[in-house]
């Protein structure tokens, strides 16, 4: 019988409901728990970035000396096909493949799925996500989008060869059913429709959360650099992702039901692609480098001892990135016959963002400035990071200007610059957060010495790789070729040498890790001292599979903006 | 040295673990895998497509079957019903964008159609928008009529909310059929239209604008039809009460949101677009 439900009085104490830990494989598969889900996401980021590093070392293996040596062996291995168009072929879906998976799969699995969904609600005092249901649909989304990308892989792409060679940016005509008649790229295409969706999913969690559900005394501009991050990434996110959704359908009905939209003889325009993937792409770009700020933030301050310098610019200074991010998407299109006015605003808009940058790169030395630092993995990785990504930087403002980009464009001048900002800027501020909060997720301690040695030589090897490229560009070495003439073969090589050298370091983590569980060293609450004055090392390590439940009440000092400090007096 | 709870603060929703989420992503993978293989002409797509589509219809059903009864149950406090509103809103911006690339698609194409850097396009636009030799719908036919079925629907959907708020559930149910019904109409009127258009949906790039356009937005107005129509059968279960009715609110926020985006469609596309070409029927 229908009977009108009164809810006024009906608040479920949530103490009362919890259930003992679930085990079993329906703790994962089921979960509702925001470090579970942190712990799957990490592990997938971990155990896609190490495909997604296979397929860059046999890129350059490849590359190591003119001819082709390597390709006609894998593409024979994996397609039954040895030969010389089929190896170009593979060549082609071995680099478009490692940048998909690099950066749907290992990064923004990493620092959103991975450390936001750990972090974020430690961070502000939360007992959990906004929508923790919908946190685990994000993750098996993900799940289903990267088996999509591994189906591609053999099913047939271009006429006669598997896998789809189009580059990640999936530009008709080359993505049409002209140019890849073969179901390859439509399952690429699906495949970035889940992800993105994953993604969108996510987004409005942590933005829910971290509006809705700060402790008492939380206020915005008392959270943590890293939740602000993820907040101001989150709607990134949010906003540039279905224009990408928007982009793919039209490839796919271009594909398969005939529409026009990239299709000159129709009426269309293969430029209108690009603009749209761009309008998402640069976008892109910040939201993989953004959280990253946020966790070197912390990690710089944990380490030099002092509260980061210039908080309230720091905050500014990723918003101001972040609204200005959609402002620059055709600098990445200054070669298409764009008009000369359009070129000037992109030039002049793309190099204003180099300003907040570089706010927040005095920031990081002036924390540093007069601070007690000491040299722990972390930290290592973070004052790596604030070398090596000023260097990425700085080649995107070479970039930025269109006149020198018409000769840089699709060279490895580019591919040396997007490198130093990811492998070397969100990677290493990957490894930063991984190093510092390691301890907090598994309860665990890791061979620091042995963890420096991952350092070092991913440093050495990663510059290794990627620094040649710059001269490489300059001398006119276009990318996404699988052969060079001799003219470029001295930086090939010691470009190679590095990527084995990066390969080693990688080894060197993967033993850090293995050391670090058979060893079961077990860490305190707080493994870092004093300068580590977040939430998170307030509870116990490993992290209580609950947490928050009662939530902290926070205290900071009310007549300035500054993070709070866990435990401070509030001020007079 | 954190200092003890809030007592009076209600605590926020831990969700029990669920199934929903793994059984919604493998429908998705395989409504995904199944399409590939029906549009590359596999004589198991169209199964696999039934069988994922209906999964995820599935999964829907049963996740917010699930929401509902934990409403029910009590767990959708005011810091619980602030946190899901706050994602409505969020959600509704995304779709905001995702219209954002349909009509950045044909205002880039419909004022671009002389560009003579995208060789082949002139020969087929004539330089012109509609292209040369497109008949157009007329808009202030059939569209004029649709807009206000839509904007009557959004106003009917707003008495209605007005009704359960003072109490009156018989005024509420009934406004709120009125607004699907007029949905119902809304969408006849679209698919007659697109039966009878005089322009093609394949090889022309008005039709792939106008077609795309206008049929994702039907297939929100779909989508709000069945948000709707869920509300009026939980408001005849006896559901909602005059304080508390998250759901129907959502509902009629994504109503809005469709009648809006109509808006600027029949302006754009239907109004501004059409403007000058031949209209099928009409001697101008």
């Amino acid at each position: 019988m229908a009977s009108v439900t009164d809810l006024s009085h009906h608040d479920v104490e949530a103490h009362h409901e919890h259930h003992d830990l679930p085990t079993g494989w329906r703790r994962y598969l089921y979960s509702t728990n925001h470090k579970d889900i942190g712990t799957l996401y990490l592990i997938f980021a971990i155990c896609a970035g190490l495909i997604g590093m296979i397929l860059s070392i046999a890129i350059r293996a490849e590359l190591m000396e003119p001819g082709m040596h390597v390709f006609p062996l894998i593409s024979k291995i994996m397609s039954g096909d040895g030969s010389a168009d089929a190896a170009k072929n593979m060549y082609n879906v071995f680099f478009s493949s490692h940048a998909l998976i690099m950066i749907f799969f290992m990064v923004m699995p990493a620092m959103m799925g991975g450390f936001g969904n750990w972090m974020v609600p430690l961070l502000i005092g939360a007992p959990d996500m906004a929508f923790p249901r919908l946190n685990n649909l994000s993750f098996w989304l993900l799940v289903a989008s990267f088996t999509l990308v591994m189906c591609s892989l053999f099913v047939e792409g271009s006429p006669g060869m598997h896998g789809f060679g189009g580059g990640w940016v999936l530009y008709p005509p080359f993505s049409s059913d002209v140019g890849t008649p073969g179901p390859a790229a439509d399952f690429v295409i699906l495949s970035m429709h889940l992800a993105g969706a994953s993604s969108i999913i996510g987004s409005i969690n942590f933005i829910a959360t971290i509006i809705n559900m700060r402790a008492p005394g939380m206020t915005m501009f008392r959270m943590p650099l890293f939740a602000w991050s993820v907040l101001i990434t989150a709607f990134l996110l949010l906003l540039a992702l279905p224009v990408l959704a928007g982009a793919l359908t039209m490839l796919l009905t271009d594909r398969n039901f005939h529409t026009t939209f990239f299709e000159p003889a129709g009426g269309g325009d293969p430029i209108l692609f690009q603009h749209l993937f761009w309008f998402f792409g640069h976008p892109e770009v910040y939201i993989l480098i953004i959280p990253g700020f946020g966790i070197i933030s912390q990690v710089v301050a944990t380490f030099s001892k002092k509260p980061i310098f210039g908080y309230v610019g720091m905050v500014y200074a990723m918003l101001a990135i972040a609204f200005l991010g959609f402002a620059v998407w055709a600098h990445h299109m200054f070669t298409t016959g764009m008009s000369l006015n359009a070129q000037r605003y992109f030039v002049f808009a793309t190099m204003v963002i180099a300003v907040p940058t570089g706010v927040k790169v005095f920031s990081w030395l002036a924390t540093m400035w007069g601070g007690s630092i000491s040299l722990r993995p972390p930290m290592l990785w973070a004052i790596g990071f604030v070398f090596v990504f000023t260097v990425g930087g700085v080649t995107g403002v070479v970039l930025a200007n269109a006149a020198i980009d018409r000769y840089l464009h699709d060279t490895y001048y580019v591919v040396a610059h997007f490198h130093y900002v990811m492998s070397l800027g969100a990677v290493f501020s990957i490894f930063a957060g991984f190093y510092y909060w390691f301890p907090k997720m598994t309860g665990y301690l890791y061979d620091e010495r042995l963890a420096k040695w991952h350092f070092w030589v991913s440093f050495v090897g990663i510059n290794l790789t990627f620094f040649p490229m710059h001269f490489l560009g300059f001398q006119g070495m276009p990318r996404r070729v699988v052969d060079y003439t001799q003219a470029y073969a001295f930086w090939n090589f010691v470009s190679s040498i590095g990527a084995y050298i990066s390969g080693a370091g990688t080894l060197i983590f993967l033993y850090v890790v293995y050391e670090a569980f058979k060893a079961k060293r077990h860490a305190p609450a707080n493994p870092w001292g004093p300068g580590a004055t977040t939430l998170e090392w307030q509870v116990p390590s490993p992290a209580p599979f609950h947490t928050w439940e009662t939530p902290p009440q926070i205290f900071g000092d009310e007549h300035h903006h500054a993070p709070a400090i866990a435990g401070q007096g509030s001020a007079a | 040295m954190t200092d003890a709870a809030i007592p009076d603060r209600p605590g926020f929703h831990l969700v029990e673990p669920s199934a929903w989420p793994i059984i919604g992503a493998f429908f998705a993978f395989l409504s995904a895998f199944g399409l590939i293989w029906f549009m590359h002409g596999a004589s198991f797509g169209p199964a696999l497509v039934a069988i994922g589509v209906a999964g995820i219809l599935f999964t829907m059903f049963g996740w917010w079957r699930d929401v509902v009864l934990e409403a029910q149950t009590g767990y959708h406090n005011v810091l619980v019903r602030h946190g899901l509103t706050i994602g409505m809103v969020l959600f509704i911006a995304s779709e905001v964008m995702f219209f954002v690339a349909w009509f950045w698609a044909f205002f880039w194409s419909a004022t671009n159609p002389g560009d003579h850097q995208v060789y082949g396009r002139l020969a087929f636009t004539g330089g012109l928008w509609p292209p040369k030799g497109t008949s157009v719908l007329d808009p202030l036919k059939l569209p004029l009529m649709n807009t206000f079925v839509l904007l009557t629907s959004s106003a009917a959907v707003n008495v209605a909310h007005d009704e359960l708020r003072h109490g009156d559930r018989q005024k509420f149910k009934n406004f709120l059929a009125l607004a699907i019904a007029l949905g119902v109409l809304f969408v006849i009127t679209q698919a007659y239209e697109y039966i009878h258009a005089p322009f093609p949906f394949k090889n022309s790039i008005y039709g792939a604008t106008f077609f795309m356009a206008t049929g994702f937005h039907g297939a929100h107005v779909i989508i709000g039809v069945i948000f709707l129509f869920v509300c009026l059968s939980r408001a005849w279960m006896g559901q909602f009460t005059p304080r508390h009715h998250v759901g129907f609110q959502f509902a009629a926020w994504y109503w809005h949101f469709v009648d809006v985006v109509w808006l600027f469609l029949f302006s754009c596309i239907y109004i501004w677009g059409s403007w000058g070409a031949s209209i099928e029927g009409v001697t101008r």
